[in-house]
């Protein structure tokens, strides 16, 4: 059974509670047995493979041998013929029997040895799939324990803090309300930054003789002077009455 | 105990790189018993409430955000809401949704030996999805 319809099963079932060891240690020891064996078995049959592929290249190598080996006496059994050696030739004749049941026998047990390699690998190949999946067994049921776990330590810290758990609206109101307060702060940031510049703005306005303000002291002093220069004026006319007078 | 610790600040220091402004403060949980699994708490400034948790199983590291429990989900909405977080699931970047008892959470998986680089942008990421999650799905909420 895949190991996701095993924890679907547990969680449906009366473990629900928080912190509750949701896999059996046993069966975690299981696994882990498992996965060692099937590791031991993976090296076993990967050394055995490498010994029996020696084979199989030593058999190939003796085949081709004893393929030379016919050809050679073969070569030779035909010279005797041409040269009449009837009884020689039927020497190297039994030869090349001989050689063939060599060659024959040879070739059965590189059969064999091809064989063997095909299984073994298969064996392997199978073994490990087999501890891909132990492997993704056992982490999934410690990850699933060890996340249980991890919320029932939170839920204490929680707990023993004093700062419970709040209701997500209740959450979602107060980062609201801070995300507002912030957002808050900075128009009457930019309100305060807008007066700074505006006045700014004015006193740049005055400096450069533009607008009321500007050359204030210059107006006033000519203010001045125009007051003190009227009575003078007047004066200056009455003395000429003066004159006009005499 | 040091070593935990070492790795504690290393991670909240990139944490912080990351995040820029935001602060972070990462807390390892104390743990009572042998059959306790290690847990960092992760909180980030402006979503205190949406902490990050951060474990480890011999085969993968596991950042997981608690998003609300079964108790909290509008029973004839039930269906509308798993549907929604199945068919989200695949788009949400690093993230996935998945249920922890009666808790639903917002989670991210990384092979066991992944580089603190790796573990922190998946936690700013998970940070920032577990807010939207929560913005979307409050609509499913009691």
């Amino acid at each position: 059974m895949a190991v996701f319809s095993k924890i679907l099963t547990m969680l449906r079932g009366n473990v629900r509670e928080l912190g509750d060891s949701i896999v059996d240690g046993n069966a975690n020891t299981i696994y882990e047995q498992e996965i060692v064996e099937a590791k031991a078995h993976v090296a076993k049959a990967k050394i055995d493979l490498t010994a029996v592929m020696a084979k199989e290249i030593q058999a190939a190598r003796e085949i081709e041998r004893l393929n030379s080996e016919i050809a050679r006496f073969e070569n030779l059994a035909m010279e005797a013929l041409q040269k009449n050696a009837e009884n020689l030739a039927e020497e190297v004749a039994a030869k090349v029997a001989e050689t063939e049941n060599l060659l024959a026998e040879q070739q059965k047990s590189h059969a064999e040895y091809a064989g063997h390699v095909q299984r073994l690998k298969d064996l392997i190949r199978t073994a490990e799939t087999a501890l891909r999946e132990h492997e993704r067994q056992l982490a999934m049921a410690k990850t699933t324990e060890s996340v249980y776990r991890a919320t029932n330590t939170i839920s204490q810290s929680m707990g023993s803090s004093g700062s419970k758990l709040l209701s997500a609206k209740e959450s979602m109101e107060r980062i609201k309300q801070r995300h507002q307060d912030m957002a808050d702060r900075l128009q009457a940031g930019q309100v305060l930054e807008g007066e700074f510049s505006s006045r700014a703005l004015e006193q740049k306005l005055a400096a450069a003789g533009i607008g009321d303000g500007a050359n204030r002291s210059a107006k006033v002093m000519a203010r001045l002077k125009d007051r003190i220069k009227q009575p003078a004026q007047i004066t200056a006319t009455a003395s000429l009455a003066d004159d006009s007078s005499k | 105990m040091d070593q935990v610790i070492n790795q504690l600040l290393g991670m909240e220091s990139l944490l912080s790189q990351r995040l820029g402004s935001a602060g972070v403060t990462t807390s390892a949980l104390p743990s009572e018993n042998a059959a306790t699994v290690p847990v960092i708490r992760v909180s980030i400034e402006g979503q205190e409430e949406l902490p990050v948790f951060v474990t480890a199983s011999p085969t993968q590291v596991l950042c997981i955000c608690y998003l609300w429990t079964e108790a909290e989900v509008k029973p004839e909405r039930h269906v509308e809401m798993l549907e929604a977080m199945m068919d989200l699931n695949i788009s949400i970047p690093l993230s996935n949704f998945g249920r922890i008892g009666e808790h639903y959470v917002i989670y991210g998986a990384l092979a066991a030996d992944s580089r603190m680089e790796d573990i922190v942008t998946e936690i700013v990421v998970l940070a920032d999805n577990a807010v939207e999650a929560l913005e979307v799905f409050t609509q499913y909420l009691t």
